[in-house]
């Protein structure tokens, strides 16, 4: 075989079916992890670590029942979402290795993909015509403004602190004071985005206080399957962002970087399921100041990064 | 230095924003005591030969903002026996990014105000501003007496803030009549604190509109 073709094209194309594999596989293993810290905490033997993974096994061999309100978008709706996430995993560089899809201003189609895939969740769940599914999406949308601009300023301080416009140039920060203010951040717009307690709770059953759950109440069968995994894929997604964006994990060499970030997406699952242990839900009117303290930690990252270079 | 000084500032200015958004009363007072130790330490670190007058400054500044005020404080709430501003005149998140865009504003300002070379590092000027504004946001978009205490408490850390660029020409005799003079004020207005909660039975200024014999 011609040499430039292996070097140019196979190795290439291997490394991304491998990379795309990797994440798809790994996602479903994060909410397991968390289930098993909420069961230990609270005393009892809990799910089995690979529960998500039966479940959507489960899911997918399952039929659709749809409800007679809904259009096509209602099955597409998860679909584009699920492509959506996939798409932004794909522009985070993995710790040693490079990203799969990387240009100029990447970070802005990361930021719009992972609203692409919100709109497509929230009009999917309007299509049912119920009033639950609207309220849900209606509170999911409302909290989306303050998490993304407090996601926005994060990016913004990593743009200004390396000045790179590219996440893979983004997340391979310098270690800096301001890394502490912007894990504060962007940990708390993971719990928002993911809804995880202490904003939403993805074991409650009460349709007036969900958020996420709510939205997918009328989904049933492989589309199910599908948001339960880009949700997630959406954990795993911001667990990536979080930890690439606070350790230098470039200075390191192949082995030790993979060590760091596996070790990083562990302890950040073990936090989150701490927090859903050890934590409260907020009322719905205190949501609003809690993502405002997260918005105000990435602006002082943001004020910092930017002092630092002048 | 200069960093060490820099981070100390931004402690004092993570107080500042965590006494504008909490409801809880104790925590706005914590976090004026937060502040007050913080701000003890930087005269210390500020001038670098050891010199008794400024450590026992820095010893008496730390010991009375950062214990003794917020234990009269925190006892008359115990007295009052209330716990969380319910009502603010300005809520939690206006006041909040008011004491965000003034701190960024204050960053911005300071680039362009003609300092002494000295002081073009330090967040001195800047941490000066913001906390004043943080202050006066406090003093008067709360209506409990006591957060209004803690708003009188953090513009005074401000105006000791902007006195630190002063440390080489101000007598420190100066620095401690200030700290004496603060803490016979916050006696007083414990004092007052108590009167009110007896007399109206309720810590909201907002009630005290009519005069009684």
């Amino acid at each position: 075989m011609n040499p430039g073709f292996t070097n140019h094209f196979l190795l290439p194309l291997l490394r991304g079916v491998l990379q795309i594999a990797i994440l798809l596989l790994l996602a479903p293993l994060l909410p397991g992890i968390v289930n098993r810290v909420k069961a230990w905490v609270a005393g009892r033997r809990g799910p089995p670590l690979l529960q998500l993974y039966y479940d959507l096994g489960r899911l997918w061999n399952k039929g659709i029942v749809l409800s007679t309100a809904a259009s096509p978008g209602h099955l597409v709706g998860p679909a584009i979402a699920w492509v959506a996430i996939l798409g932004s995993a794909m522009l985070l560089p993995l710790g040693p290795g490079d990203a799969l899809w990387s240009f100029k201003g990447d970070a802005l189609l990361f930021l719009y993909l992972l609203a692409l895939a919100r709109f497509c969740t929230a009009s999917a769940a309007l299509e049912t015509g119920s009033a639950f599914e609207g309220m849900g999406a209606a509170r999911e949308v409302s909290f989306a403004v303050l998490s993304e601009s407090a996601l926005i300023t994060a990016i913004l301080a990593l743009a200004v602190q390396t000045g790179s416009l590219s996440l893979t140039g983004m997340l391979a920060p310098v270690p800096n004071p301001s890394a502490g203010l912007l894990a504060a951040g962007l940990f708390t717009v993971l719990l928002a985005e993911n809804c995880r307690v202490p904003f939403d709770d993805p074991n409650t059953h009460l349709e007036l206080t969900m958020i996420h759950e709510v939205m997918v109440l009328d989904h049933s069968g492989p589309p199910l399957a599908v948001i339960l995994h880009g949700a997630a894929l959406k954990l795993l997604v911001f667990a990536l962002l979080l930890a690439q964006a606070v350790l230098p994990l470039n200075h390191l060499s192949l082995l030790p970087a993979t060590g760091c970030l596996l070790a990083a997406m562990l302890v950040i699952t073990l936090l989150v399921g701490f927090a859903e242990s050890l934590l409260a839900r907020f009322a719905f009117r205190r949501v609003p100041l809690l993502l405002t303290t997260a918005f105000l930690f990435c602006l002082f990252a943001l004020l910092t990064a930017w002092k630092g270079v002048s | 230095m200069t960093d060490a000084i820099n981070l100390l500032v931004g402690l004092a200015l993570g107080a500042n924003l965590l006494a504008l958004g909490s409801s809880r009363l104790p925590s706005i007072i914590r976090a004026a005591a937060i502040q007050g130790i913080v701000l003890g330490v930087i005269p210390l670190l500020l001038k670098p030969e050891f010199h008794w007058l400024v450590a026992l400054v820095s010893i008496g500044t730390i010991a009375i903002k950062g214990f003794v005020i917020p234990a009269l404080l925190l006892r008359a709430l115990r007295a009052a026996n209330i716990a969380r501003e319910e009502h603010p005149l300005l809520g939690f998140i206006p006041s909040l990014l008011i004491g965000a865009s003034a701190t960024v504003g204050a960053v911005i300002l300071a680039g362009h105000l003609p300092l002494l070379p000295e002081h073009r590092g330090l967040l001195l000027v800047p941490g000066a501003l913001a906390t004043l504004v943080s202050g006066l946001v406090l003093l008067v978009g709360r209506t409990k007496a006591i957060s209004q205490v803690c708003g009188y408490l953090i513009l005074e850390n401000g105006i000791y803030l902007f006195g630190l660029l002063l440390i080489r020409g101000t007598p420190l005799i100066v620095e401690a009549g200030i700290l004496l003079d603060l803490t016979v004020a916050i006696f007083v207005i414990g004092i007052i604190v108590d009167r009110i909660q007896r007399e109206f039975d309720s810590l909201d200024t907002g009630k005290l509109t009519s005069l009684h014999e």
